[in-house]
């Protein structure tokens, strides 16, 4: 469904995206997975044809996203990062307005987006701008999806949105992946990479790896311990000058170890841990 | 779903925008009203109750009259009868008075036998303007007598260099003002309401997500000039219904043609807006610009407030490319002069060119991507 070759795209001294190739299945949640300023945002608007890439080429539904970006604009569904709909128009209002503007209406398309609207369907005269972040997203979605698109981009759908409402907009993309809808998801949170079919770790334009999440997890080369201390930060500084440490972090309240030979050290607390996504994104970090 | 009806919902969506920011509405209706009202009368060059004085040796029969003349306009105030002419000198130090009148001795007399009677004007020219046009009302004043005199005693006198003002006998400050005015807010609201409503759809990234539709760009901006044009037409018949009842400024000419120019100025505001928004990328931007690429030229360069003809020639070639001094030109033709069409061909020529040529340009510099 997506096709991507060789993208690259420089502004004045940086190098935002370096010749990224990718595929993204039909029907397929695809995630891309990386820190603010690792370039999601230029690979997102080049496919939704809002940007012009410096080399490379890319193919939306089948679509060239240069020559055909007419044709490609009335397919896809594009949700920016920052919100974009209209602050001083109601709930209701915004959704007619882009159920127009892709020459269909509220009524023809409500099943697709009846499980998503019929949360804010309570508030739908309130002003877009005085929803919380959490329906804001909702109803961002809703617009987003009014046209029934083939190919969804989602940029950072989920930043600034509370943890009920991310899980809540999860369980929704499933349910428009049942559909048959086709989805880019950027987000900076590696929680939510376990939740896509496949991802790619993006870092400085460039893409660390593509997999299934299980597979990435799977393939972490080494044993991970965690260990819990009171002084992380002290702990961390006096670990990492350790020569038989290959790495050390500090991930969510405890520290992530390993060691370039079987646990040889007697800390207190060391437990092995699974790894996660955030773990094989901070290992490919440094190995590259 | 046709596209009439993709361009109707994006208007009514443009008006939501206008009405629900009650504070904007009420600068952009409000504003004619204040600046025709404050340009009518407040900052006006008009003469009103000037304080005079007027030595008269002489106090005869024609001198009473003259003084009587005087006294009967609502321009002069007679304060002050100084017994010398030294007096006079004090009284415009202290700034007790703006203007005096010296007869001469005998001023009858001389009239009758000479023909010859002098009549000494004496302005406080600390505001050159406001002098001339006192020394012009009291001239006048006193050609008036002149020619009464004349006719009564069949007696030819010396003729007092007549002071003859087309169009503005009174010289009143709202006939200049209104053609400028209307140039400045309708240029103000054109210009400068478009260019940010467009450019705050680039900037809250609304434009973004437009962009990513199939919505023609073209739709997006004309749907945007259609509230603005209407709202610059309210403006219009707000400020004509202003001066023609509260200033007294008449309409002379033909109301069709002046209503023509007009909106064919506000069709050359609405594409500098247009040109404009696809410069910059903010608000703030937007309003800087318009306030001092379009703002100063109209206030400064359209023969608006300072006369384009006393400036150096950098200036006068400058104020060529300003439009609001060909639209404040065609106004004061067709509202103040009564000119019939033919003497504003010109003026709508140019015009007609300027809307042409910003369209064009701006529809060349108008983006389908972002940057």
């Amino acid at each position: 469904m997506i096709q991507v070759r060789q993208i690259s795209k420089n502004y004045k001294n940086v190098q935002a995206l370096k010749e990224l190739s990718f595929e993204v299945q039909a029907g397929e949640i695809f995630g891309i997975i990386g820190p603010d300023g690792a370039g999601k945002t230029s690979l997102f608007r080049i496919l939704a044809t809002l940007l012009l890439a410096d080399s490379g080429s890319a193919r939306v539904a089948n679509l060239d996203v240069v020559q055909d970006y007419k044709k490609i604009r009335s397919r896809i569904g594009y949700m920016p990062g920052r919100f974009s709909l209209y602050q001083d128009l109601s709930v209701i209002e915004n959704l007619e307005l882009f159920a127009t503007v892709f020459n269909t209406s509220v009524k023809e398309n409500y099943d697709l987006i009846k499980d998503i609207y019929c949360q804010i369907e309570p508030f739908k005269d309130r002003k877009a701008g005085k929803l919380s972040g959490g329906m804001k997203q909702k109803l961002a979605l809703s617009c987003a999806l009014i046209h029934k698109p083939t190919v969804l981009f989602l940029d950072e759908p989920t930043t600034g949105v509370d943890p009920v409402s991310r899980k809540e907009f999860w369980d929704m993309l499933r349910k428009l992946k049942q559909q048959g809808i086709t989805i880019l998801v950027s987000t900076p949170y590696m929680d939510e990479a376990s939740l896509c079919d496949r991802i790619a770790l993006i870092q400085n334009g460039q893409f660390l790896h593509i997999d299934s999440p299980q597979n990435m997890v799977k393939q972490f080369p080494k044993p991970l311990y965690a260990m819990e201390t009171i002084e992380n930060y002290k702990w961390l500084n006096t670990l990492k000058n350790d020569a038989r440490i290959a790495s050390v972090y500090i991930c969510g309240e405890k520290l992530h170890l390993t060691f370039k030979a079987d646990p040889a050290l007697h800390l207190p607390d060391l437990v092995p841990v699974a790894p996660t996504i955030e773990d094989c994104f901070i290992h490919l970090m440094q190995y590259n | 779903m046709g596209k009439t009806q993709q361009f109707s919902a994006f208007i009514k969506k443009e008006f939501r925008h206008i009405f629900r920011d009650r504070r904007s509405m009420l600068i952009l209706l409000g504003m004619p009203i204040i600046q025709i009202i404050l340009f009518g009368f407040a900052i006006t060059t008009e003469v009103k109750n000037a304080q005079v004085a007027v030595f008269d040796p002489s106090n005869d029969i024609a001198t009473q009259r003259i003084i009587h003349r005087l006294h009967a306009s609502e321009y002069f105030h007679i304060a002050y009868y100084p017994n010398h002419p030294e007096d006079i000198n004090q009284l415009f130090q202290e700034g007790k008075i703006q203007l005096a009148i010296l007869f001469n001795d005998h001023f009858d007399q001389r009239l009758k036998h000479t023909g010859d009677a002098s009549v000494q004007l004496l302005a406080d020219a600390t505001d050159p303007n406001q002098a001339s046009i006192m020394v012009g009302y009291a001239s006048n004043i006193l050609a008036a007598f002149q020619q009464e005199w004349m006719q009564e005693c069949r007696i030819p006198l010396q003729i007092i260099p007549e002071i003859r003002m087309l169009y503005n006998p009174q010289m009143k400050g709202a006939y200049n003002f209104v053609p400028g005015v209307m140039g400045l807010i309708l240029m103000l609201i054109c210009a400068m309401m478009t260019s940010i409503a467009i450019v705050r759809e680039k900037e809250t990234g609304t434009m973004e997500v437009l962009l990513a539709s199939p919505i023609k760009p073209g739709y997006v901006i004309f749907s945007k000039v259609i509230p603005y044009f209407s709202l610059s037409v309210v403006n219009l018949i707000t400020i004509l219904l202003l001066s023609v009842f509260v200033l007294g400024v008449p309409v002379s000419g033909s109301l069709f043609w002046l209503v023509i120019v007009s909106f064919l100025f506000i069709t050359v505001a609405l594409s500098l807006g247009i040109l404009i928004s696809t410069i910059v990328r903010t608000q703030v931007a937007a309003m800087l610009i318009s306030g001092m690429a379009l703002m100063m030229p109209v206030m400064l360069l359209s023969g608006m407030i300072f006369p384009v003809e006393n400036m150096p020639l950098i200036l006068q070639g400058l104020s060529h490319i300003v439009p609001a001094k060909w639209f404040i030109l065609a106004v004061k033709k067709l509202m103040i002069e009564g000119l019939a069409l033919r003497f504003v061909l010109k003026e709508f020529a140019i015009l007609a060119l300027m809307a042409l040529l910003l369209i064009t340009v701006s529809l060349k510099k108008f983006k389908v991507r972002l940057s």
